[in-house]
């Protein structure tokens, strides 16, 4: 399994209820279904992968995370994930407001813009960068709000949403997020994992 | 050779209250069961059929010799797996397959009931076939399964009995008939009602029947479960047995011609006065408003879990009526999955060879099986 799924099932506590949004061919729920919580749920847009989680005996909800959050009763979820799906929506601010508002914990995973290969591939090829989180050119890719790290550190900071946890993921390297190595962590990470309340 | 007496049914002795006010007791449920039911008792699948169809899903249909109408889906191996599970259906009473019906015969009049039949509803039919179950003494099934007006079946018996069965999948359904599909079913009413030998419902006593309108009726109902993609690649403009326009109203096009044969095969294995009353129940399905216009009160006292699926080419009961449902099923945290699949055939997609269609059912049951046997569910 990703590394990045190891440590969105380490931050969750067992028997919690969980709703994983954009939770693609199941990967992440299955894993966590047999091993942290039997109470988990997804939505997901894809049909492939919406019969993909079917087969895995996974509760799926076919459905659009930017129009069809809103059935969900407020806090009814004790979290909500979101991985590395943030930067493909139209309104990335108001899917992560609906996140928080189901769900008494957000864990956003992002894939960071701001890390070094990223950025001496703009700086020296002179091109839109393609890596191995960010594997789409810039005409096919679903990505339509790139953000880095400290974008998002810097969001949450001023929109007053509680960061209970910022981790930095680089190769299989695992390290804490924090206000003073941020800017250096915004150089060597490819994906922040963030837990998130307000 | 077979006749309906010879079906096999189940007399209800219990009193039944009727929506309608009325009570019945003593009224036949016709009913065929495929598969064995285990020990444990924990197998067994109820399925309800849609507007037109009966208790034989596969096999051959001994009165009609046609091939069952779920058989896609249900049988040896297939979805619905009868080597594993218990599967009960019964004729919807109203119907015209051996069950209590506008075609059976009125005791004090010795005559068949006619437009004397009390009108039913879906919430009167699931609560007729939930005296199988007491039957068979089966405390819990496994799986209630329906499409079209058997997935109204299928919310009505959660709605009624909420823990009587694990899980739960609706299809191509909603929980509130709509003004479009009412209409529909207002047409084809009238055209039976139009036909002269309809005789305000007394033809089988008259040794008649309004095969006219009954065909008409059939023909309108059949466009809408199909999809205008679908017509168009099938058909298209394609001419009947001949090269060009023979400037009469015959059957020139291959549609007309098709659509013709569909409205006679039916009246042959269809009880007219049976299609007013089912479409009526169907029209009058309105679970939304039974609680008051919030239907997640319809489930909250169930922890069955649900799965709904919907076809993006289904016009009758698209998709958005069955996300209704999800909804509703949300707003109150039950455990709900929902797929829209991908087809061109209509709303008959549920009744056809639609293999993503077949393979989420089985998926999802045998899954959830699996977790019951396992008490993961």
């Amino acid at each position: 399994m990703k590394q990045e799924f190891k440590i969105i099932s380490s931050l969750i506590e067992n028997n919690s209820k969980i709703l994983d949004v954009g939770c693609g061919n199941g990967e992440l729920m299955k894993y966590i279904l047999d091993n942290i919580s039997n109470n988990i749920r997804g939505l997901e847009i894809s049909k492939d992968n919406v019969q993909s989680c079917i087969e895995k005996g996974l509760t799926v909800i076919e459905g659009n995370a930017e129009l069809d959050l809103g059935q969900f009763p407020n806090k009814s979820f004790s979290y909500v994930i979101l991985s590395q799906t943030l930067q493909a929506f139209l309104n990335p601010e108001k899917v992560l407001y609906e996140l928080l508002r189901v769900g008494k914990k957000a864990i956003v995973t992002i894939p960071n813009f701001g890390h070094w290969k990223v950025r001496i591939d703009l700086l020296f090829k002179g091109t839109m960068p393609v890596t191995e989180n960010l594997p789409n050119e810039w005409y096919n890719t679903p990505n339509l709000h790139m953000c880095t790290i400290k974008d998002f550190v810097n969001f949450c900071n001023k929109r007053d949403l509680k960061l209970t946890k910022s981790i930095s993921l680089s190769g299989k390297e695992v390290s804490y997020i924090t206000k003073k190595n941020l800017n250096y962590k915004n150089l060597s990470s490819e994906l922040g994992i963030f837990e998130i309340e307000n | 050779m077979n006749n309906i007496e010879s079906l096999k049914k189940y007399i209800v002795t219990d009193i039944l209250k009727l929506d309608c006010g009325k009570e019945i007791s003593n009224f036949p449920i016709a009913y065929e069961t495929y598969g064995k039911l285990n020990k444990k008792k924990n197998n067994a699948i109820l399925i309800f059929h849609a507007l037109t169809g009966d208790q034989f899903p596969c096999g051959k249909n001994p009165i009609t010799n046609k091939e069952g109408w779920w058989n896609y889906a249900l049988g040896p191996n297939k979805a619905i797996d009868t080597n594993k599970f218990f599967v009960i259906s019964a004729n919807v009473i109203g119907g015209c397959m051996g069950s209590f019906g506008p075609s059976s015969i009125d005791p004090l009049t010795n005559k068949p009931y006619g437009s004397n039949f009390p009108v039913i509803t879906i919430n009167d039919m699931v609560n007729a076939q939930n005296f199988l179950l007491d039957y068979f003494k089966i405390e819990k099934l496994f799986a209630v399964i329906g499409g079209s007006m058997g997935g109204m079946q299928v919310l009505q018996f959660i709605s009624n009995f909420p823990n009587k069965a694990e899980v739960a999948i609706p299809i191509a359904c909603t929980a509130s008939h709509s003004a479009q599909n009412i209409a529909l079913n207002e047409l084809g009413r009238q055209a039976i009602m139009a036909d002269n030998e309809w005789s305000n419902g007394k033809y089988l006593e008259n040794g008649k029947s309004p095969s006219k309108g009954l065909s008409v009726a059939r023909m309108a109902a059949h466009i809408t479960y199909l999809s205008k993609k679908g017509l168009q690649e099938k058909f298209g403009r394609k001419l009947q047995e001949r090269d060009t326009l023979n400037f009469s109203f015959d059957a020139d096009f291959q549609i007309e011609s098709y659509l013709r044969y569909q409205g006679s095969v039916f009246v042959d294995r269809f009880d007219a006065n049976s299609y007013l009353y089912i479409t009526r129940a169907m029209d009058y399905f309105d679970l939304t408003k039974q609680f008051n216009g919030n239907l997640s009160d319809a489930f909250k006292h169930s922890k069955t879990k649900f799965f709904i699926i919907s076809f993006t080419s289904d016009w009758l009961y698209p998709t958005n009526e069955n996300r209704e449902i999800v909804i509703a099923l949300n707003a109150i945290g039950a455990d709900v999955g929902f797929i829209e699949i991908t087809s061109d055939k209509g709303h008959d997609s549920f009744l056809l060879d639609v293999p993503d269609f077949l393979s989420a059912i089985k998926n999802f049951l045998n899954n959830s099986y699996k977790n019951i046997n396992e008490t993961r569910i």
